[in-house]
């Protein structure tokens, strides 16, 4: 589907200075090199199972996590990397994981799909669709008992929408007012389902008002935008404790995993998605606003290209899952006979 | 001692974890304003509040999920299915969520969470309010599972269950509600997965949990009445399994018998009976039987339904058939 006609006009953000757009920026980029690098490696046979690039998607994660505070959670989905990039995961771990290393982010217990990081506030990617809204969920539960300030934000597909525990999810938040931000990461189809032939309305926010939820809906191209829109959300959700729906629009620029060509869309449409690029927009915003220079651009990309090889070199380099390990975590037993390794 | 009803037994355990420990909580259709579908939880809204009594709409996989998310982040929930039946609709959330998320982050959470109801046949409630799910729950690794059949049973361990850091499924009875037994006064927890000789005998051990306990002690009774000595060991825990238990008992009478409510294809009567021959082969002195459901869906008519529960009388002609069996 071709970019729509923006809901609403982008509205002017304040704090665009510097050293922000620099760090998102810089952020945005890592993610995108990350989901290069590991489609690399997936090219060349290196790393298997399923994989599902975030590229595209990248200032949605970037917004969130700086907005997050300590304590504050991110649900997601399989398409898990960005968000693990963004909270400060390290992409050496995240890499490793992929390749099913020991070292990897959870062990090699769950590769691409699958990426917990509980200190950095990544509480886990799910790859049941639908199945961790109820989840999320439970986690702002436990925040209104508990008392504890914390935010949860559950980050969905669009496709997750049509799933009976999405929906069961979301009704109990907002019978029971719970602090929890969902975001409908609305990337323009289903593996190949364009949304138009998933529903039966365009915007997805129609059924915010039936879970007594606000909702807000937005083209993705500005991580500013995106941010203090985000904000809005989560400062409802933290001080009022009132849930809300937000739809995203985006575009994933891969297809839904490595194993699609994305044959069921244009040139044309990605084309035209591509020309609203967020990190593209923040690289124009750099060099055209701010002056900086293609040199030192390049000089970043340079750095983070670094970073990722290192990442890649960590994962190939580091030893495999101990076998006696594929007996462990299952029950808390289990981890005290392994010496608390998990 | 005081005597008690199961379901008071398991209301007291709940009471008395919910006053040790304020992040025990219940939650589940009817389970407050209504006082329990089935009476379980009567009274624990007056004493505890709509925070920690919480009624939900009719949403398995919703409270469900809640119930896991919530554990996760430090709370102990119990989460009452009016029926085991209901759980089918949470049934990704059991085997995804629950019993997967220690292990695939690679124990970064606990998952301290109850699941509990009623499980397998009331009376005449037709196929699908019938059912018995130990085969499905039992059948993969990551929770703990507990059918009890007593009282002090249901108090001991429901009490270990919402203490322990696992996720466990706990088995009640829809017609076993109000069987009555002694339940001690003072505090006492009843270790998970340790079964329980519920009638000593040196003849032929009869194997049995939940449902099947009642059939089994009553076979037993008409066994001794023909000279056989049957040792009935309730399970109590089917996962973990105590095997030692059962192969000791085997061991001792060369001769086994499974009584339980539940299907015969696979489950956990197929897996004891799998255990016996591979861990007690030598010992066995006649092929394991087991006196389970008919593989049929459950007939809502009275007759057929008592054809297809296992009874006394059919418990009865197979425990003869083991005991006479000549190699």
């Amino acid at each position: 589907m071709s970019p729509p006609n923006d809901p609403t006009p982008a509205a002017p953000v304040a704090g665009h200075d510097l050293e922000r757009l620099r760090h998102f920026y810089n952020q945005m980029l890592r993610i995108r090199r990350f989901e290069e690098a590991a489609a690399r490696a997936y090219t060349q046979g290196k790393i298997s199972g399923f994989l599902h690039l975030y590229i595209g998607q990248e200032a949605i994660a970037v917004a969130t996590a700086d907005l997050m505070r300590p304590g504050d959670r991110v649900v997601t989905t399989y398409r898990d990397h960005g968000f693990a990039v963004a909270l400060g995961c390290d992409t050496g771990a995240c890499m490793a994981e992929l390749y099913g290393k020991k070292t990897g982010l959870v062990g090699g217990n769950g590769g691409s799909m699958h990426f917990f990081a509980k200190e950095q506030g990544l509480w886990g990617g799910y790859a049941i669709v639908g199945g961790h809204v109820p989840v999320a969920t439970g986690h702002a539960f436990a925040s209104k008992y508990l008392g504890d300030g914390a935010v949860t934000l559950c980050f969905l597909g669009e496709g997750a929408m049509h799933i009976g525990a999405t929906h069961e999810g979301m009704h109990l938040a907002g019978l029971w007012r719970l602090p929890v931000v969902f975001v409908i990461e609305n990337n323009q189809y289903a593996m190949g389902t364009p949304l138009r032939r998933q529903t039966a309305v365009d915007d997805l926010t129609v059924r915010a008002p039936a879970y007594r939820m606000t909702s807000d809906r937005w083209v993705v191209r500005d991580v500013f935008e995106t941010r203090a829109r985000l904000a809005r959300a989560i400062e409802q959700a933290r001080e009022e404790s009132q849930p809300s729906l937000i739809e995203l629009l985006t575009y994933r620029f891969r297809g839904h995993s490595m194993s699609d060509p994305g044959k069921y869309r244009s040139k044309d449409e990605v084309d035209q998605w591509k020309e609203r690029d967020p990190l593209h927009r923040a690289q124009v915003q750099l060099r055209d606003e701010h002056g900086v220079s293609e040199e030192e651009l390049d000089a970043l990309d340079e750095r983070i290209g670094e970073e990722m090889d290192a990442a890649v070199e960590f994962a190939e380099s580091s030893p495999l899952p101990d076998p006696e390990h594929r007996f462990r975590g299952h029950y808390v037993e289990d981890d005290l006979a392994a010496g608390g390794e998990g | 001692m005081t005597v008690l009803q199961i379901r008071e037994a398991l209301r007291a355990a709940i009471d008395e974890e919910m006053a040790r420990d304020d992040r025990v909580f219940v939650m589940g259709e009817e389970v407050g304003h209504y006082d329990g579908a089935y009476k379980v939880t009567e009274g624990l809204l007056a004493k505890y509040g709509e925070q920690r009594v919480v009624d939900t709409p009719i949403a398995e996989a919703g409270f469900a999920g809640v119930g896991i998310g919530a554990a996760m982040a430090g709370l102990r929930p119990i989460v009452e299915f009016m029926t085991f039946n209901f759980s089918a609709v949470a049934f990704d959330q059991i085997l995804n969520n629950a019993a997967k998320l220690r292990q695939l982050s690679n124990g970064q959470f606990t998952l301290p969470i109850v699941f509990r109801g009623p499980n397998a046949a009331a009376h005449m409630l037709s196929s699908t309010h019938s059912q018995a799910f130990e085969s499905f729950y039992c059948g993969f690794p990551g929770v703990k599972v507990i059918s009890v059949a007593t009282p002090y049973d249901a108090k001991g361990l429901l009490k270990s269950a919402i203490r322990d850091d696992n996720p466990v499924l706990f088995f009640e009875s829809e017609v076993m509600y109000s069987v009555k037994g002694e339940v001690p006064d003072e505090e006492y927890l009843i270790p998970i997965g340790k079964a329980d000789i519920k009638r000593p005998g040196e003849g032929i051990t009869v194997i049995t949990w939940g449902q099947g306990v009642p059939v089994a002690l009553a076979a037993a009774e008409l066994a001794a009445r023909d000279g056989l000595d049957c040792e009935v060991i309730d399970l109590r825990t089917l996962r973990p399994l105590d095997d030692e238990a059962v192969l000791a008992s085997v061991r001792k009478t060369n001769r086994a018998v499974l009584v339980y409510h539940g299907w015969p294809y696979g489950g956990t009567g197929a897996e004891v009976s799998d255990r016996i021959q591979r861990l007690a082969f030598d010992h066995l002195d006649a092929p394991i039987e087991r006196v389970c459901y008919d593989d049929v869906n459950m007939p809502y008519a009275e007759n057929l339904e008592q054809l297809v529960i296992p009874s006394p009388e059919r418990a009865l002609e197979v425990i003869r058939k083991v005991a006479y069996y000549r190699i």
